[in-house]
């Protein structure tokens, strides 16, 4: 038999504060929090006064002045007459663009290295070693560095592809490497026609999906398995090319030529672009692959053996018993890696990519010469975008993880 | 996580904001060395030789200040700074003055609050391109890749240029002279534009100079100047007649070779008598030693055989006088008179 003695009810008395256990944290806790923010009012005050003896104040006014210098990779409509702000949206756009394709190309990277790090084939094994080694322990700035000295250094100029003996040439007529970066065949959209073929497209997808969630259904329901692989691929492609042929083509692709100093027309994926991102992928890509070994390593040997001793094929293995319940343990360190690439693409300043730091905490700051307030905003986005990932990421975790029932 | 950053931003904006006190000829002294702000390296302007002394025109500016306030041309530490980080160098007061060959404009001088002391070399902008790529005109370059050093006028200068003159171009942001040269050398941009006298500079360190050409067009004023924080008058003033010390000594024929002699004793010339410390106390009222111009000329030259030992047309930069001749010999040079 257990009996609850209530503590004493005794009348409470200041001296608790510090002598009471119940007490005495909030007390210290409470003195902490006064230092803290005694702290930061004094620096706001020394900021404040400090700006005000140099005649300066904060004011964001100059985001609506026009910029007046010229970005190279333009997700949106921008020309040096638009203002800071623009620019500085222009550089929201570039680095979400080469956080996303790093992201998507470091998690590729990474799960194929990591679990192949723990193959059985003793050269994949330490050659999977040797990257993880390699990448991880160089900086990533050396590695952006690195990688866009060999394009611009080792890729022919443009001009190498003029005349009639050029030195270099086009792959199949539609690529050219140069050391001012890709040049690929962009699709251009014909008008309405070209839209329907593009909705078809993902209405397809969608319908693979439907279907393969029918026959995952059908099977638990009545045990008879349907084939999924091969409609799945006829789904994928036959109704997006017959409405592509049955409209008439509507969609081309828009080849780079050579015309004037540069390649015109196409698709321009500058050196800076690709330097940033395969030197983020590669890098990071190498931490995620040791958190996708960490990851499987944690599942017990047992549910392998268990699943080998009902038949399973290594690759089934692999894919239905142990990276769903290894995925539970690869998430939360996942997140801090995507976290990672997004603030590392802040080093794009390195090789002249225009990203948000380049323009509003670069050009921008450098023009205006308010360093407060564009370091503010650059504080405020990096926060925003990095508590929205996580964000995100929180919720595919909570999806995957143990359901506790 | 949050705390910690803006901590961090308060205190990076406390120090960029909060040390423009005044008395820096005072810290200056009392340090014992000028800090003063240069480029990461042009030739002829600003570059460390074999042995790592700082040499180049603007170098030559610094060490005429430290000579004058300090007494000893050496005593000069040297901080590189790239174009976007001399505003935030200067302001801070990591260094004392900046003569990087920054372009005199209105915002940097009443928006940034800096004090420009003078002009030191009358500039403008202009493009180098290889001589191969067959282009005689700036107007050519429709659609042209740009190498262009961010943080810069030119930058803006640039934008207005092919705006004004309805082409297009893309621009190759870069960060210091060098990459720009790696770059412009690979064939990664088809033109370089900054100040023409940077361009001559950069050409001169290529292994084949003539296979480059300057295009004629000149598109900007770039007035290159020494500047110092604003507010502090005192120091202002020291550079300021630091800076026009050696452009009068030009002008009154007082060189490095006949300058002890002429110190010696007062000289028939009251103007060479005042700036050299014989005549009159104007040493005294800018709180330096009477013979304070005497050792800014003596520590390089005068601004004459500065230019010609760093820039001039006997250097592989090969810079005639031009604009930055003598006004009694048709150039914009003009000291104010020392009396």
């Amino acid at each position: 038999m257990t009996s609850v003695t209530d503590p004493p009810q005794g009348s409470f008395r200041l001296s608790m504060l510090l002598n009471d256990t119940r007490y005495r944290s909030y007390t210290f806790q409470f003195i902490a929090l006064v230092l803290l923010i005694a702290f930061m009012a004094y620096l706001g005050v020394n900021l404040v006064r400090n700006l005000a003896a140099a005649g300066l104040n904060i004011s964001f006014s100059f985001l609506s002045d026009p910029a007046g210098y010229d970005i190279n990779q333009r997700p949106i409509e921008y020309d040096s007459q638009s203002s800071h702000l623009r620019a500085a949206m222009v550089g929201i756009l570039n680095t979400l663009i080469v956080a996303f394709l790093a992201c998507v190309t470091a998690t590729i990277f990474g799960v194929i290295a990591g679990v192949l790090r723990l193959s059985s084939n003793w050269v994949v094994r330490k050659l999977m070693s040797v990257y993880v080694e390699i990448f991880r322990n160089i900086p990533v700035l050396i590695w952006i560095i690195i990688i866009f000295s060999i394009m611009t250094v080792a890729m022919p100029a443009p001009r190498a592809f003029r005349g009639d003996n050029a030195t270099s040439s086009m792959l199949f007529d539609s690529f050219a490497f140069t050391n001012r970066g890709v040049y690929a065949p962009a699709p251009v959209i014909d008008g309405a026609m070209g839209w329907i073929v593009i909705a078809v497209f993902i209405a397809s997808i969608v319908g693979i999906f439907a279907y393969r969630r029918f026959a995952t259904k059908k099977l638990y329901d009545t045990g008879q398995l349907l084939p999924t692989l091969w409609p799945s691929v006829a789904m994928f492609f036959v109704p997006t090319i017959l409405v592509y042929f049955i409209l008439g083509r509507p969609i081309t692709l828009d080849y780079p030529s050579l015309q004037g100093f540069n390649f015109q027309g196409g698709l321009h994926l500058r050196g800076s672009l690709i330097a940033l991102w395969f030197a983020l992928a590669i890098y990071t890509g190498a931490f995620i692959a040791e958190n996708v070994r960490a990851g499987i390593q944690a599942i017990s040997k047992g549910q392998t053996e268990a699943a080998a001793s009902l038949g399973l094929r290594p690759g089934r293995i692999m894919n239905l018993v142990v990276l769903p319940q290894a995925l539970r343990v690869i998430i939360p360190p996942l997140i801090s890696q995507y976290l990672n690439i997004t603030k590392n693409s802040s080093l794009a300043i390195a090789v002249g990519y225009m990203d948000v730091t380049s323009t509003l905490g670069g050009i921008t700051l450098n023009q205006t010469g308010r360093a407060i307030e564009a370091i503010l905003l650059l504080m405020l986005f990096y926060l925003t975008i990095s508590l929205l990932i996580s964000g995100i990421m929180n919720v595919y975790n909570n999806s995957v993880k143990l359901k506790e029932r | 996580m949050k705390k910690t950053a803006f901590i961090g931003a308060l205190t990076v904006a406390g120090l960029a904001a909060g040390m423009a006190s005044a008395g820096t000829l005072d810290d200056v002294k009392e340090r014992g060395t000028l800090n003063c702000g240069v480029t990461t390296g042009l030739v002829g302007f600003a570059s460390p030789d074999a042995n790592g002394v700082w040499d180049g025109f603007d170098v030559g500016v610094c060490r005429a200040v430290a000579a004058a306030v300090l007494g000893d041309s050496d005593a000069v530490e040297f901080v590189p700074t790239t174009g976007k980080t001399r505003f935030t160098a200067l302001a801070s007061g990591e260094i004392d003055m900046l003569a990087r060959n920054t372009t005199w404009t209105f915002s940097r001088d009443v928006d940034l609050k800096f004090e420009f002391v003078g002009i030191n070399y009358y500039d403008g902008q202009g493009f180098l391109v290889p001589r191969d790529l067959g282009v005689s005109s700036a107007k050519e370059l429709d659609g042209a890749t740009v190498c262009i050093q961010t943080g810069t006028t030119t930058e803006l200068n640039l934008a207005d240029y092919f705006r004004s003159n309805n082409i297009s171009y893309e621009p190759v942001p870069i960060e210091t002279n060098a990459e720009g040269q790696q770059q412009y050398l690979a064939g990664a941009c088809d033109v370089y534009t900054t100040d023409a006298s940077g361009l001559a500079a950069t050409r001169a360190a290529f292994e084949n100079p003539a296979d480059h050409i300057v295009l004629p067009e000149i598109v900007s004023k770039e007035p290159l100047g020494p500047l110092v924080r604003h507010g502090d008058n005192d120091w202002a003033d020291v550079v300021r007649w630091s800076l026009n010390a050696l452009i009068a000594a030009e002008e009154l024929g007082v060189t490095s070779a006949n300058i002890e002699e002429l110190a010696a004793a007062p000289t028939g010339n009251p103007e060479v008598n005042r700036l050299l410390g014989t005549e009159g106390e104007l040493g005294a009222m800018l709180g330096l030693d009477a013979n304070w111009a005497m050792m800014a000329i003596a520590a390089g030259g005068n601004y004459g055989e500065l230019f010609e030992k760093n820039i001039g047309e006997n250097t592989p930069i090969g810079l005639a006088r031009g604009l930055n001749a003598q006004w009694t010999d048709g150039g914009l040079l003009y000291s104010p008179p020392f009396r």
